[in-house]
């Protein structure tokens, strides 16, 4: 599973990557976790706000900060 | 049959969740207004009675102001973020977007104004706001009411000036932030800036991501209101407090009427510098309210303190570093020229009229 989280580096984006991280490490999918800052490439997604979170290529979150059981329920389905 | 009992279940148990909810809420605001009553008798005795503070001296105003003022400003950012959390529930940028797209210019400036002030916006969201926005064929000049109006015109600052000015001060600062908004959108419109846009935004062909759309019952909202009491509050409060000390400080120490000649009517250079002194600052608008209070409280024209709080809040050199990725020098240039410009005649306006 790939996970990508979109954000320039601003506290949220950054809360959103430590989220993402520990409900892997605490569910135990494996799943690689990409922190994209560059604006181009988070732009080439097509999302209009930051944080957001991509895995395997779809778009499960923009422009907010999820909730740990919402990761959990998309990358345990 | 079993999943109809369900349904219907689960739709009695919302119902009597959201009943509790609201008569929590009602009593809530109840304690709320009696507490806020008794605040300046409270801040009164604790300064006077318990820290036994002499009365009209230098210190005990500061202080009086500061116990007074800490639990207001923090009581009141907690009713508006609050409120308005569960009013921005109903917006969001890609609803904003697909409205704004095709509009026509005035009506698109005058909209995406009205937007900026109630769709959730973060400083680090702008880029790929203002790429979507260009990609979906919002015109330039609408996309920049809409980046002027957001940061501005924000509803902490509408909802402190509110409780600690009065509701004349919230809003001539709406109106005057909506008006440079809307017009500083139509100029930059009117000078056909597009090809001053990075080549490569144009050239990024962004589909409309289709995230579906969620339906929020008011059991949400309440809980996205709440959650943006949590995040708001817990990312502002230090700086709220510092504003307030700023504010404490100036209030007991600065003599009556320094201000009026620092930032008065009478000097006209007050506004330019007020103007000036807020661009390299970036405050939330929640810490500089209370300095704001202090500051008309010494005699400071309300149109020099207006232009300050204006700049401090809409021209960010963090958002323009971040602008800088989309948009070339020239273009970065006008919006900052355009707005302060805006922003000097609000200033100029209201010390000669009040």
């Amino acid at each position: 599973m790939e996970i990508k989280v979109l954000g320039p580096g601003c506290a949220k984006c950054s809360k959103t990557e430590k989220l993402v991280q520990e409900v892997i490490k605490e569910t135990g999918v494996d799943a690689s976790v990409e922190k994209i800052t560059d604006m181009m490439q988070i732009a080439s997604y097509g999302v209009f706000g930051t944080p957001s979170v991509i895995v395997d290529g779809e778009v499960k979150c923009t422009g907010k900060v999820p909730k740990k059981e919402e990761i959990k329920a998309w990358i345990t389905k | 049959m079993s999943s109809n009992t369900t349904q219907a279940g689960t739709v009695r148990k919302n119902k009597s969740v959201l009943a509790l909810n609201l008569f929590l809420g009602a009593a809530g605001v109840v304690l709320w207004w009696l507490i806020y009553q008794q605040l300046p008798a409270v801040s009164k005795w604790l300064t006077y009675g318990l820290l036994s503070i002499s009365q009209g001296s230098h210190l005990g105003d500061s202080i009086e102001f500061f116990l007074y003022d800490t639990p207001k400003v923090m009581m009141l950012l907690f009713l508006v973020v609050f409120g308005v959390g569960i009013i921005r529930s109903f917006f969001t940028p890609e609803k904003t977007r697909a409205f704004l797209s095709g509009k026509s210019e005035i009506a698109g400036n005058v909209f995406a104004a009205l937007l900026g002030i109630v769709t959730p916006f973060c400083s680090c969201s702008a880029v790929p706001l203002f790429i979507g926005f260009v990609t979906a064929g919002v015109p330039l000049g609408v996309t920049f009411s809409f980046l002027i109006s957001a940061p501005m015109i924000n509803e902490i600052a509408l909802g402190l000036l509110y409780g600690l000015l009065g509701w004349k001060v919230a809003a001539i600062y709406m109106g005057t932030g909506l008006f440079i908004a809307i017009s500083a959108g139509w100029v930059i419109g009117r000078l056909k800036l597009e090809n001053h846009i990075e080549d490569w935004v144009t050239q990024a062909n962004m589909a409309a991501v289709e995230m579906e759309e969620e339906k929020l019952t008011w059991n949400d909202r309440f809980i996205y209101g709440w959650d943006a009491v949590k995040e708001i509050i817990g990312r502002v409060w230090i700086y709220v407090i510092l504003g307030i000390a700023v504010g404490a400080g100036i209030h007991g120490f600065v003599p009556e009427g320094m201000m009026a000649s620092i930032m008065g009517k009478g000097s006209w250079w007050s506004v330019p510098v007020s103007v000036l002194i807020g661009v390299p600052m970036y405050s939330n608008a929640a810490g500089v309210i209370p300095v704001v209070e202090a500051l008309l409280g010494k005699g400071a024209a309300l149109g020099s303190v207006l232009a300050f709080m204006m700049s401090v809040t809409a021209l960010s050199l963090p958002e323009m570093v971040i602008l800088r990725k989309v948009l070339k020098p020239r273009l970065i240039g006008v919006f900052v020229g355009v707005v302060s410009c805006g922003i000097l005649i609000v200033g100029y306006l209201f010390n000669t009229i009040l």
